[in-house]
């Protein structure tokens, strides 16, 4: 090989170091915690179009005319049969006894399970509409419940809480909904 | 604290079984007992399920096979939000169901696949399709191999290129 051919000392470790590089960016993605919470992108936006049966008899229906009543509201997405519903009712019922006026939609749940899980937990609702092919949760880009949606007094989406509302989390939804407007 | 995703939602999807299903078959059979087990250590006690029958086209094919061919490409391309690393198409989450069943009855009435692709991206972000697009911030992604090509077809015509003696 000739002088003039021979690489720079550094030129021939770049390869190898641009593939570390490359490792390391893997195994960070790797090893990197895989919760990932899927956000709505509908925060801002006007709720869609929507008008649900009652979930249950003792409590009407929801629709989407409900929410541009001028003040601000809460949308708890829930379930019967999920178990961090129940873990949040005790807060939802401290936000209602602070005058927030709270909506439920019922996600794929019959009428006899909403009544049964609201005897047991309480019943901090206004209204609850009943989701049975959660198209109001697609429509508002829920992805799972328990999720509470900050509504102003428009109807605009203010705010999405996803998972149950801790008690250390209550200060942070009324926030948000002061910043609605309350 | 983990949210409730409901219940299991790795078995194999019943409505169909499309070509070349045997290798996913099979490295489904691994992972079930596996997944079964870890299953059981986070389910509760009270095992949760919600009790409504799925949603009417969440296992049930459109009459017409072109439509249902087109329903079926695109929800191999749509991500089930509570499994994550499936597609809708693969998963028995209810909530995939129901998304089936959207995908489904919007196609039957005439909508354009990409329209509700679209819809579920406004709603969800890009995270919900498994179909690249080219944006501001992907574009990188695109770029980058041809830019590497384009210097490797150089180099490789600088060192091999003719009567130069290299």
């Amino acid at each position: 090989m000739s002088e003039q051919q021979k690489p720079r000392p550094w030129a021939l470790w770049l390869p190898l170091a641009l593939f570390g590089a490359f490792v390391v960016v893997v195994l960070f993605g790797l090893l990197r915690p895989a919760e990932r919470e899927v956000a709505s992108a509908m925060i801002g936006k006007p709720q869609p179009q929507f008008d649900l049966r009652p979930a249950v008899p003792d409590r009407p229906g929801l629709a989407r005319a409900d929410f541009t009543a001028g003040k601000p509201r809460l949308l708890n997405i829930f379930a019967s049969w999920c178990i961090p519903c129940a873990v949040e009712a005790p807060q939802l019922a401290r936000l209602a006894g602070q005058g927030v006026q709270i909506d439920g939609i019922a996600i794929r749940d019959r009428p006899e399970d909403v009544a049964a899980f609201l005897a047991r937990n309480g019943n901090p609702f206004a209204r609850i509409g009943a989701d049975d092919v959660s198209s109001v949760q697609m429509a508002i880009g829920s992805s799972g419940v328990p999720e509470t949606f900050v509504i102003d007094g428009k109807g605009i989406i203010r705010y999405q809480h996803i998972g149950e509302i801790r008690e250390d989390q209550l200060p942070l939804i009324l926030d948000k909904l002061k910043e609605a407007g309350l | 604290m983990r949210r409730w995703t409901g219940p299991s939602t790795r078995t194999p999807s019943r409505d169909r079984s499309p070509p070349g299903a045997t290798l996913r078959h099979w490295t489904r059979s691994l992972a079930g007992p596996a997944f079964a087990g870890m299953a059981l250590l986070f389910a509760s006690p009270h095992s949760a399920q919600d009790s409504l029958p799925p949603a009417p086209y969440a296992y049930r094919q459109l009459d017409d096979p072109a439509q249902e061919a087109k329903a079926q490409a695109l929800m191999e391309t749509l991500r089930c939000l509570k499994c994550q690393s499936q597609s809708i198409a693969d998963s028995d989450a209810p909530m995939a169901g129901d998304m089936r069943s959207q995908v489904r009855q919007r196609i039957a009435a005439g909508e354009d696949p990409e329209a509700i692709r679209a819809w579920l991206v406004e709603r969800y972000g890009d995270y919900v399709s498994y179909a690249p697009r080219v944006t501001s911030l992907t574009w990188p992604l695109f770029a980058l191999p041809l830019l590497l090509l384009l210097t490797a077809a150089l180099l490789l015509r600088r060192r091999f290129g003719k009567g130069d003696g290299g």
